[in-house]
């Protein structure tokens, strides 16, 4: 028990590591109540786990596939992240993320004389700027008129998605029965980074963003206005900060992240955009944000673990005939948990420590 | 324009308007209740959802549909004392944790139907509740087709609605709920149990949107699908915003939603030359024009989403 208690201790004052030690007492907690519900409906729980675990870091196709599948979610993750540092919960990345990927799209096939080197570029921009202008839109309401940005930006995620099915449909139509653009150019395609894995390019363009935001949290005086609206509005208000500048730049920079998730699926795995292609990355990026506790390293961290998930679900429902929705469940409890930081005083207590932990927080 | 008008102003439009109005009014009175004791509700949809797939579950296994109301309520009950247990006892951060909720309600019920009935989209066929004609409304002429000959949980929703304004208005524990959401600590001092009233208010919401739930699979479709709920939840939260915390004021805000609802889809019934994605907008944009003009007067409870409790 001592020994114990001292190398507790020592975990402890490595900074930061106390949250790290909960947010994987979450994840094991939630995979534990997982395989319960994989041994009731009469699975083998080892057995789905193992699949669940090689399926996503096997081999390097299989890591290649996670790292694919995270990169969405290192966009939307980041996007919700910077409007809870700002005290803006962005439900709308979802719309945003259409508008990103549609206007990279459309900008993609309508300069197909371009080299890759500008062109890749020019498209993700414009769909930033798209998603930037549909963010900043809940943001301007919030600030003019104090409409709840909860609520308009979902309502906003409907109307996002059905105007860009609509000019879809009524402009940019590819000829055939799917609802798609025509497809971009080859050398709007984002190179991949392993051959023949689809893993592509834009993972790296996603650690650049991460690294881009951590600058503009930790070394810009809009980083820290920023901050201080999401810790204190009214103090930051008597401080002399524009709070409703700050929210309108929040969700502009919020929804620019979040269309990048949109852009880079065209170009890196779609190559057209198609209506309804997401399956929610908006929504994921939530549970991303809260469990990498809205700093960008740790979003990048959650991504990865979401994106593992995912990859090793689809060789866990293929070997076991488990349903994939059962990970639905577990990133479900792993947010439930996350949120809950006085829950591992009912774990810690039983050590005697609850009271230490939650201090550290 | 005549038939466009005659659209919009039919009787069947509004009688519509009722029918969709029922899962997000009742949820948005759950919402109202949770919100005035203090707690922040996002989860109202995984609660709806909950309750859709427990009513059609109980009517399965039961053949009776009346049963399977009883398991919605008891079900969203259920899953509304998990999220009280987290917000209340366990601190979480309300939206986060109703976020989560939401994400666990969507991935259990999917994985629940497939254990159970095989297929992913869609559960089996189950008895559902039978339209109830009310003996003497049945022969008002306009009634008659407005809100005569529909299914009975509509009439309980307007019983409950009524009722919950009651309680919330003009009852002590009503003046309790609203005074734990305003300020807590006085209402400690006064020696209300604060937690237990919060206990209370969110699993009545869980209840409330079970209902709301069971109305979704039980009340007109008869079976339980992928996401059934499909953002009422939120529209709900909305409805409860705009109705200023009010159940009577809920109800109306669904009225105006599911009213635009259904009027969108009877103008795609009658080819109007207009692209159908820009008349589904119309509830949405509906939404936060009126969001966005009538916000200003609203102002929620003072200690919606803080945590209260000594640390122990």
């Amino acid at each position: 028990m001592k020994i114990l208690r001292k190398l507790w201790d020592w975990l402890k004052e490595l900074s930061g590591l106390s949250e790290l030690i909960y947010s994987l007492f979450a994840i094991v907690f939630a995979l534990l109540i997982g395989a319960i519900l994989i041994y009731l409906s009469g699975h083998d729980a080892l057995d789905a786990y193992y699949y669940l675990f090689t399926g996503a870091f096997g081999n390097t196709y299989n890591l290649a596939q996670t790292i694919l599948k995270s990169i969405p979610l290192i966009f939307t993750g980041l996007a919700v992240a910077i409007g809870f540092q700002a005290g803006l919960f962005n439900i709308g990345i979802e719309g945003q993320l259409y508008w990103g990927a549609f206007t990279t799209a459309v900008v993609a096939v309508s300069l197909p004389g371009l080299s890759g080197f500008i062109l890749i570029p020019i498209a993700l921009l414009a769909g930033a700027l798209a998603g930037g202008i549909w963010g900043a839109f809940p943001g301007y309401l919030k600030a003019k008129t104090g409409a709840h940005e909860v609520i308009t930006t979902i309502m906003l995620n409907y109307v996002g998605i059905l105007a860009t099915t609509f000019l879809l449909k009524n402009f940019f139509k590819a000829p055939g029965p799917v609802d798609q653009t025509r497809t971009i150019p080859t050398q709007a395609r984002i190179p991949e980074l392993i051959p023949n894995t689809r893993l592509t390019w834009a993972f790296v363009i996603g650690i650049g963003v991460i690294l881009l935001i951590r600058y503009l949290f930790s070394n810009t005086s809009l980083g820290y206005d920023l901050q201080a609206v999401g810790a204190n509005t009214s103090a930051a208000e008597y401080a002399g900060i524009s709070v409703p500048r700050i929210t309108v730049l929040t969700m502009t920079i919020s929804g620019a992240v979040a269309a990048l998730a949109g852009g880079t699926i065209v170009l890196g795995v779609l190559n057209r955009f198609i209506t309804n292609f997401s399956p929610g990355y908006g929504f994921t990026g939530i549970a991303v944000a809260v469990l990498g506790r809205n700093r960008p390293e740790g979003v990048l961290a959650a991504a990865l673990l979401f994106g593992a998930l995912d990859a090793g679900k689809v060789s866990m429902q293929l070997f076991t005939d488990i349903p994939g929705d059962l990970i639905t469940v577990v990133q479900g409890l792993v947010i439930l948990l996350v949120a809950a930081p006085s829950f591992i005083r009912l774990f810690s207590s039983l050590f005697g420590r609850g009271r230490e932990l939650i201090a550290s927080e | 324009m005549n038939d466009v008008l005659a659209a919009i102003f039919s009787i069947n439009t509004l009688a519509a308007m009722i029918r969709m109005a029922t899962p997000i009014a009742l949820a948005a009175m759950g919402g109202t209740f949770s919100e005035r004791s203090g707690v922040i509700n996002i989860g109202l949809e995984g609660m709806i959802l909950t309750g859709a797939f427990a009513g059609v579950a109980g009517s399965y296994y039961t053949g009776s549909p009346w049963v399977g109301v009883l398991f919605a309520v008891v079900f969203g009950s259920l899953v509304a004392a998990v999220f009280a247990l987290f917000t209340i006892k366990f601190k979480a951060n309300h939206v986060v944790a109703g976020v989560g909720l939401n994400i666990f309600a969507l991935g259990l019920t999917t994985w629940l139907m497939q254990v159970l009935w095989g297929g992913r989209g869609v559960s089996p066929d189950v008895n559902g509740l039978s339209r109830v004609s009310i003996p003497f409304l049945n022969k008002v002429p306009v009634l008659d087709k407005l809100i005569s000959n529909q299914s009975p949980l509509v009439y309980i929703m307007f019983v409950l609605i009524i009722g919950g304004w009651f309680l919330l208005f003009k009852t002590p524990l009503g003046l309790r709920i609203r005074m734990t959401g305003e300020r807590p600590e006085a209402a400690d001092t006064l020696g209300i149990n604060v937690s237990r009233i919060k206990y209370f208010s969110v699993i009545l919401s869980g209840a409330l949107s079970g209902l709301g739930g069971a109305y979704l699979s039980l009340g007109y479709l008869n079976m339980f699908s992928r996401n059934m709920s499909a953002g009422r939840g939120y529209m709900a939260l909305a409805a409860n915003i705009f109705g200023q915390w009010n159940p009577l004021g809920g109800l109306g805000a669904s009225f105006l939603f599911s009213f635009s609802e259904a009027v969108q889809l009877r103008l795609q019934s009658i080819n109007l030359n207009i692209a159908n994605e820009l008349i589904q907008m119309i509830p949405y944009v509906i939404t936060i024009v009126v969001l966005a003009g009538a916000v200003i007067k609203s102002r929620p409870p003072e200690a919606l989403g803080e945590h209260y409790g000594v640390e122990k």
